[in-house]
């Protein structure tokens, strides 16, 4: 049955070809799509994960409050103990300390007196210590475009663009000034070691990396932290696990009368992203329907044009004692072959235009020059194992919704009026 | 309608005398905080969320225009020094043995974490060239008797838009100062403590500084020590003095 329905479909091109590049064009469109947005989510996920939220964040409850006026005065204390403690009780977790901070900085000229100024904001991590961690969450040594990595806790990295602004050179002493964690102006001398590009407009034009040890120093911040995050060791965002390592952390700090006692929250629920992740998450289901909703309108639009042109085959089938149910379970069947066919084809060039730009990307910086989100200017696409089989739901469904529809004529068929309707 | 006139020229009448009365009261309370030069030795109690903070300073004073605050205490603060002169401010800070001038929104930044902001500091204190006054009535507050007195700025330069000031009416001493802004939102208020008599002045020796906006307790200004009309170098009043 299915070879006779294979000769009659490859042997009749108008059954064919037509319904065929309409799966191909959508399923091609469905898989690039499928995986470009992909990596547009997981993109903005990892970037914001890496320089603000961390997989999970532990912060104390009035920082966490506050968080977006950089509250150091609110930091966590006794810092030393509490990484210990959860490196113990969560060792599938890297967990790093930082400290976030904003300020200006102050370029001297050769008589001391301020010669430019510019506001900054930073983030210190350890980048002198043993702990090559914060090297591989946030790649700072490939990020570097001229100069070295920090060696000393006073070392500190700039991005280009303020590097620019400022008119300095690798060597040169700035100064930072910025607040301690008490709310004491502080002014503390820095040496520029390197100059660093992430290639992040939101984070490039006035971005400053410091040593965790130095800044601590400065800030009056000794065995205190702003916050602690913690990432999973393959960097990849885990919803449910992250709720659960939260939830027992929590479960052991509850006092919430006390606005200094740590608490943790994930990144789900952290910056709105939660929103960002729920969407990503029915995107899936968002894309499939759309592109089944569209390719059946084509599809069933075809198959209505294709029964008209096959009317008196039907009536031959019908006349030679085909079931009316036997002829329209012939045609689901050819729609199906033809969805398959079309589905692989166009996953095939979908996943090719995928990987392309999973390899290349795009860059959109122009279109993120005065965005202040943290994500990467070139965006580049996510081919994962969904990519593979989304194609085949809109392929299928829309192929065989579009025949079953137009298809419902045959049951309209008389057959006494049938040789009638041949003679003529 | 001829009474209608007269009881607009009365009441207009009325609000002139009331604005002069406060006139007169305003340039009395400058009269006596008003001294050529002085020495002061300060502690400033801050009452974080968290902790509280003692900071102890050296100023010396001269006028209104000129000041030198060199802080003593505690070992982080220690050597931090700040000169005014009129409009200016700059900073020395031992740490980075580099002198900055405080500007912008940096003046709008907390001074060593207290209530106070470097702008406070900044401040011209001579109330009577910034600002209209009438008297809203009269009241007591902590056993003194008081005038109760509205300011409005009558120049842009001002941090605060509105005051209302209570003024002892024995001592002309300003004893409780709110401080709003433009939007009418109570920015900061000011309390007096102790008053105390020294060298033929009333002077608060003891003021509690509260932003209203922040958490905490306030910040305790005490006056530990002050001289008045004590000789002043003029070297002190110079750039060159902060790095010494």
């Amino acid at each position: 049955m299915i070879k006779f329905i294979l000769k009659g479909l490859l042997r009749d091109r108008s059954k064919f070809l037509f319904p065929v590049l309409t799966v191909f064009s959508g399923v091609m469109l469905t898989v690039f799509l499928y995986s470009w947005m992909n990596g547009v989510m997981t993109e903005i996920i990892r970037t914001t994960a890496h320089f603000q939220t961390g997989h999970v964040k532990i912060t104390t409850r009035a920082y966490a409050k506050e968080e977006a006026q950089i509250p150091n005065d609110l930091a966590l204390t006794d810092v030393d103990s509490l990484l210990t403690s959860v490196r113990l009780q969560f060792p599938d977790i890297y967990w790093v300390p930082r400290i976030r901070f904003s300020g200006l900085i102050d370029v001297p000229d050769e008589k001391g007196e301020t010669k430019k100024q510019a506001p900054v904001f930073g983030i210190a991590v350890d980048l002198t210590g043993k702990n090559e961690t914060e090297n591989k969450i946030l790649d700072i040594e490939n990020k570097i475009v001229s100069g070295r990595m920090a060696v000393k806790p006073f070392d500190i990295l700039v991005s280009t663009l303020l590097v620019e602004k400022l008119g300095i050179t690798v060597g040169d002493n700035i100064t930072l000034i910025s607040t301690t964690m008490n709310g004491s102006l502080v002014m503390w001398n820095f040496i520029v070691a390197g100059t660093v590009n992430f290639g992040i407009s939101g984070l490039d034009k006035s971005f400053i990396i410091a040593d965790f040890s130095g800044m601590q120093k400065a800030l009056d911040m000794e065995n205190c932290a702003g916050e602690i995050l913690g990432f999973f060791k393959n960097d990849l965002y885990q919803k449910e696990k992250s709720s659960e390592i939260a939830l027992a952390f929590n479960s052991n700090y509850n006092d919430k009368n006390n606005e200094f006692s740590p608490v943790m929250t994930t990144l789900y629920n952290q910056n709105d992203l939660s929103s960002i992740i729920d969407m990503a998450s029915k995107f899936t289901g968002i894309i499939a329907f759309i592109f089944i909703g569209a390719m059946s309108v084509v599809l069933w639009n075809s198959g209505l044009l294709s029964g008209l042109r096959r009317y008196g085959e039907f009536g031959v089938r019908l006349a030679m004692g085909e079931t009316k149910k036997h002829i329209y379970g012939s045609l689901i069947l050819e729609s199906l072959i033809t969805g398959i066919i079309g589905s692989v084809i166009g996953t095939i060039a979908g996943l090719a235009i995928g990987y392309y730009l999973e390899y290349k990307g795009i860059n959109m910086a122009s279109m993120f020059k005065n965005a202040t989100l943290t994500v990467d200017n070139v965006i580049r696409a996510d081919v994962t194992i969904y990519s593979y089989f989304i194609g085949f739901i809109p392929g299928i469904c829309a192929t065989i919704l579009g025949s079953a529809i137009s298809g419902i004529n045959i049951f309209k068929r008389n057959t006494s009026q049938l040789f009638k309707e041949l003679e003529a | 309608m001829k009474m209608y006139s007269f009881t607009v020229a009365v009441a207009a009448l009325f609000l002139l005398n009331q604005q002069q009365d406060a006139q007169n009261i305003i340039k009395k309370v400058e009269k006596n905080r008003h001294s050529d030069n002085k020495y002061v030795v300060s502690t400033m109690i801050i009452h974080g969320r968290r902790a509280v903070r003692k900071i102890k300073a050296k100023s010396w004073i001269k006028g209104e225009e000129k000041s030198f605050t060199e802080y003593i205490s505690p070992a982080r603060e220690r050597g931090t020094k700040m000169l005014k002169i009129k409009d200016n401010l700059w900073m020395y800070s031992p740490s980075s043995d580099r002198i900055i001038r405080i500007s912008g929104n940096m003046l709008r930044q907390s001074l060593m974490g207290s209530d106070l902001t470097y702008e406070d500091m900044m401040e011209d204190p001579v109330i009577s060239s910034h600002y209209s006054s009438v008297i809203l009535g009269d009241t007591i507050i902590t056993n003194r008797k008081c005038w109760k007195i509205k300011l409005k700025a009558r120049t842009e330069d001002v941090s605060y838009k509105k005051r209302i000031i209570l003024v002892d009416k024995e001592r002309f001493v300003i004893l409780q100062d709110e401080r709003y802004a433009k939007s009418g939102t109570l920015l900061r208020k000011v309390s007096v403590k102790k008053m105390e008599f020294i060298q033929g002045k009333w002077i608060a020796t003891h003021i509690i500084f509260k932003d209203m906006l922040k958490r905490g307790k306030g910040t305790e200004f005490i006056i530990n020590e002050i001289k008045y009309n004590v000789k002043i170098p003029s070297y002190r009043f110079s750039k060159s003095s902060l790095k010494r």
